[in-house]
């Protein structure tokens, strides 16, 4: 039985065809996984009644969507109907929507089945999945005994789908949410181009740079859940009105003839040599898929993440602002005398941790009069500029650019918390510009480093071509032939 | 153009010990759109609602919900715009007003600070003693309304009812070319009846529909025009603003005493200090809500859940192309085609109910005596039983019937006023009432004869007198419109009389 949860979306797509296994007991499996692996901390809230509800519904099914019968988890900052949906933070605190994600719904809509929600950094803040008021997820590898980090903000996302507990998960990417856990836990992530996936019904961070995507075991599968999650949406103006194409039908392999581009800003100094020898490794093994590669220039590549830590939080400043003690979630105990400033006061320091009482101050701040010019309108500038190093190779005729995913492979949880918040946001500096830019990126486990931890490579795509990029994706997934798994320990 | 020319009114001086000081208001006015559904989410802004019924999740501030901006109010305000004879902004954006209230469950009220919808424009505002004032119009920006608290339910807690939230507002910034509490309350009136007459906002001020933040300044007289001359606020005091008044009676009462207040503090040697004041009706004085140091920093930025709003100039001209007939121009072709005094066509046009209602009477008919007619006799009657025109129970077509009957002589003035009445409270076709009640003018001179000869021959004493003195023969005339029920043409029964009198 437990074998059924490591299979693949794809694989147990045609399982599920041909009749040789159902719904109910692909399930059954993947709770029965939930269930053991309670040392991971991935799932927070379950919801199995629902799930295997869900599921008998698909077995019963006879216009089945492409996701039929399929188990995933979803990162609790999606708001789904009815289940517990609160981002990881106190301040929500029995906050049950009564209204479902666009994503999650059109995952719904599809046939998936849905196991319960994901554990992840509060608001999606955090690289490491440490600030979550459900406590750290763990990653399913591990050196010695030494604890790892997934990553984040998707944490549980990447932990669920490395440790097999699930088929596949959503996440959601600000500054690198999905492809940074993604390298971490050797899975594939995807962050579309800003505006693919619908953004209503995702608890905002930070609303110009969040958006969603799926995290997989492979590219086949994630180009079949991006598919499912993605589309056009009325109720969220930035959604791209976009038609959208056959994802898995464009996963050929073939990039002959394709333009790769190698940044030269990303060679970083202190880079770890392994990180360096994985991007080489990765040139070699798009050229010998017969493709090009060419030396290309991001020049204001150093300004990013200066750029994203001023927009990001401003942004989240204001979008946090919603959460007040008023309506719903988390209200502070009043003492006598207390007035609705008190309320506020009290609700918000009891309600976020300090990584996202950091965020609301510096958003705060360099929106506040004096500073509006000197921060984040000269980010907005700034940012302005990145996009525009991106458009630049584009139009020289580069099809996708290729990375390091992440400057190391996973740390330990703890290391860092004693060290400058700004050393765990460097995590973020080559997923970032993507954010900034609007584009699509994708991570690909590429190979192990010494210490048998996973390494993964970003490939940066067009907008809007997430097809080609998944393709180009899939080519260096082929040629990479990663098959590493972690070792069950939980 | 306009036929209308006026000259500009004085502006409000107020002496005080150590000379004269006048008056500069400036205001920005929240006019309520009118559109069913709220700004940025599809619930409805019905007025009077249970609380807290006419809210979507993204009015209540809910986790993850969007804003989507609801076209009809983008044409509304657009529409407003072109009827203040305003720039439309092809290009204009929202940004976000961040502050905390419990009423505001965003966090953040969704405005445009940077990029608004409509630009530069003017109104006429015309005084009623033959002056009028040009007030420049700075911009039109689009914002939603806030909720509501409630502090007098329980003593121990509030309430907050989210019905008004996101609900379109326009708010419409003038320059400080109003120089009176008059023209003050004079501008609002003619900023609402252009709005109703577009069908943009229906300026119920009671209901909060209408309201303005008055920013009042003195200076002394020659300061205006130097600030004027160069557009330097530096010639001009300091300002006071005096918040979300909804009342024109208050607001003038608010500026008069604003600007006493502000002129005795400058004749004390002290000074103005910049500040949001709040007006208390029932002491009708300002008080200090807030000090420019106090002031929110509200912390603007353009909103990233919303894209640009960028429009068509076709769009606009289809809607320029379907405006319908503005205030000024309704006045000045009543004057023109109609003959009608600057008065009587000011009060025929001041609502589009009433002017429509006006021209249907005046529709092939002696437009003057049309204007009389709805002015004194169906206004005053309506107004008499606190009635709008809309809920009159005569039709133009039945008051022009009364209309058509005087023209022609049929009737005289006094039986009108008659037939009016039994119209106005019994219905019916007022040519056909006439006939059936046998109200029809004797213009018969043979009747009108026989009926003179009776009373001459019953009055010899009178004709005598009458003879003697020829101011008498009134008497003669009464006597006989008495015995004919007052339907004998008067004219005729004069001439009669004169003739048979021998006078």
């Amino acid at each position: 039985m437990s074998e059924l949860s490591k299979l693949k979306i794809a694989e147990a797509r045609d399982a599920l065809k041909k009749g040789d296994v159902t719904s109910v007991e692909l399930t059954e499996a993947c709770l029965a996984e939930i269930d053991a692996a309670g040392a991971l901390n991935a799932f927070v809230h379950n919801t199995p009644d629902l799930a295997l509800e869900q599921a008998k519904a698909a077995d019963a099914r006879k216009d089945a969507g492409s996701l039929n019968g399929i188990p995933l988890g979803i990162k609790d900052l999606f708001c789904t109907k009815g289940v517990a949906s609160q981002a990881a933070s106190k301040i929500l605190d029995g906050f049950k929507p009564e209204y479902e994600s666009t994503v999650s719904q059109n995952l719904l809509d599809a046939g998936a089945v849905m196991l319960g929600k994901l554990n992840m950094d509060e608001f999606a803040m955090g690289s490491s999945n440490e600030t979550s008021v459900y406590g750290d997820a763990v990653n399913p590898w591990k050196v010695d005994d030494r604890k790892l980090t997934p990553g984040g903000s998707s944490g549980g996302s990447a932990a669920a789908v490395a440790a097999d507990l699930c088929l596949g998960a959503t996440g959601t990417d600000t500054g690198g949410s999905i492809r940074q856990p993604a390298a971490f836990t050797g899975i594939t992530g995807i962050k579309p181009t800003y505006g693919r996936c619908s953004r209503w019904g995702i608890v905002a961070f930070a609303s110009s740079l969040d958006q969603a995507g799926p995290m997989t075991k492979d590219v086949r599968d994630a180009a079949i859940m991006l598919q499912a999650m993605c589309g056009h949406d009325p109720k969220d103006s930035t959604s791209a009105d976009l038609p959208v194409p056959d994802f898995e039908a464009m996963l050929t392999g073939d990039i002959k003839g394709k333009t790769i581009g190698i940044p030269r800003e990303y060679h970083m100094d202190g880079m770890p040599d392994e990180i360096e020898a994985l991007w080489a490794e990765g040139r070699k093994m798009l050229t010998d898929a017969g493709a090009k590669l060419v030396d290309i220039s991001l020049p204001h590549t150093k300004y990013a993440l200066p750029t994203y830590y001023v927009i990001a939080p401003a942004e989240a400043s204001s979008n946090l602002a919603r959460y007040d003690g008023v309506r719903f979630g988390h209200r502070a105990k009043l003492g006598q005398g207390d007035g609705i400033t008190e309320m506020y006061e009290k609700t918000r320091a009891e309600g976020f941790g300090q990584e996202v009482k950091r965020r609301v101050m510096v958003g705060t701040y360099v929106l506040s009069a004096g500073f509006y010019d000197a921060y984040y309108n000269r980010a907005r500038k700034v940012r302005a500029l990145i996009k525009k190093d991106f458009e630049d190779v584009f139009a020289q005729g580069v099809d996708a650019i290729l990375t390091p995913a992440t400057p190391s492979a996973a740390f330990g949880l703890g290391e860092m918390t004693d060290a400058d918040p700004v050393a765990m946001y460097l995590n973020d500096v080559f997923t970032v510009t993507v954010n900034l830019a609007g584009l699509p990126g994708i991570s690909v486990p590429a190979g192990l480093d010494k210490q048998g931890l996973p390494l993964g490579l970003q490939l940066i795509g067009r907008p809007w071509e997430e097809g080609d990029l998944l393709n180009t994706a899939y080519a260096l997934e082929q040629a990479a032939g990663f098959v590493a798994k972690p070792k069950k320990w939980w | 153009m306009l036929d209308l020319t006026y000259d500009a009114p004085k502006p409000k001086t107020l002496s005080g010990a150590t000379g004269d000081w006048e008056l500069v208001i400036g205001m920005e006015v929240h006019a309520q759109v009118a559109t069913k559904a709220k700004l940025f989410s599809g619930a409805s802004t019905r007025f009077g609602a249970e609380p807290n019924s006419n809210v979507a999740f993204v009015d209540a501030g809910m986790p993850g919900m969007l804003p989507v901006i609801n076209e009809g109010c983008i044409r509304q305000a657009v529409k407003t715009g072109l009827g203040l004879k305003a720039e439309i902004n092809l290009f204009s954006a929202f940004d976000r007003k961040n502050y905390f209230y419990p009423d505001l469950p965003q966090g953040y009220q969704i405005s445009q600070l940077y990029h608004p919808i409509v630009g530069e424009g003017e109104v006429l505002v015309e005084l009623g003693d033959g002056t009028a004032r040009n007030v420049r119009i700075e911009r039109i920006h689009l914002e939603q309304d806030a909720g509501k608290s409630i502090h007098d339910m329980d003593p121990h807690m509030s309430f907050v009812d989210l019905n008004r939230t996101g609900v379109a507002l326009m708010e419409i910034v003038s320059r400080p070319d109003i120089r009176g509490p008059e023209e003050a309350a004079a501008y609002i009136a003619k900023l609402r009846q252009i709005m109703r007459y577009l069908g943009t906002c229906d300026g119920n001020m009671q209901s909060g529909n209408l309201r303005a933040d008055v920013n009042v300044s003195v200076c002394r007289p020659g300061d205006y025009e130097r600030y004027m001359e160069t557009q330097d606020f530096g010639h001009l005091g300091t300002r006071c603003e005096i918040k979300n008044m909804n009342s024109m009676r208050f607001i003038q009462q608010a500026i008069d005493y604003e600007a006493r207040r502000q002129i005795a503090l400058l004749e004390d040697g002290k000074e103005v200090v910049q500040e949001t004041r709040l007006f208390d009706p029932d002491k009708g004085e300002t008080r200090s809500m807030r000090s420019k140091e106090e002031a929110h920093d509200y912390r603007y930025f353009p909103d990233p859940d919303l894209l640009p709003l960028e429009i068509e100039q076709d769009w606009v001209d289809e809607i320029a192309a379907n405006l319908p007939e503005l205030p000024d121009e309704k006045k000045a072709r009543f004057i023109k085609d109609f003959g009608l005094s600057d008065y009587d066509a000011s009060v025929l046009t001041a609502e589009h109910e009433n002017a429509a209602y006006f021209e249907a009477v005046a529709d092939g008919r002696d437009g003057k005596l049309a204007a009389n007619w709805v002015i004194n006799e169906l206004f005053g009657r309506l107004k008499k039983e606190d009635h709008d025109i809309t809920e009159s129970p005569v039709s133009p077509a039945q008051l022009g019937g009364i209309v058509e009957l005087i023209t022609k002589g049929d009737i005289s003035g006094k039986i009108a006023k008659e037939l009016f009445e039994i119209v106005y409270t019994e219905g019916g076709d007022p040519a056909q009432i006439v006939e059936e009640r046998g109200m029809k003018q004797v213009t018969d001179t043979g009747a009108i004869e026989a009926s003179v000869d009776e009373v001459i021959a019953a009055n010899p004493a009178q004709v005598e007198k009458a003879q003697a003195n020829p101011k008498l023969a009134g008497w003669f005339v009464g006597q006989v419109m008495k015995a004919t029920g007052g339907k004998a043409n008067p004219k005729a029964v004069n001439e009669i009389v004169s003739k048979k009198l021998g006078l």
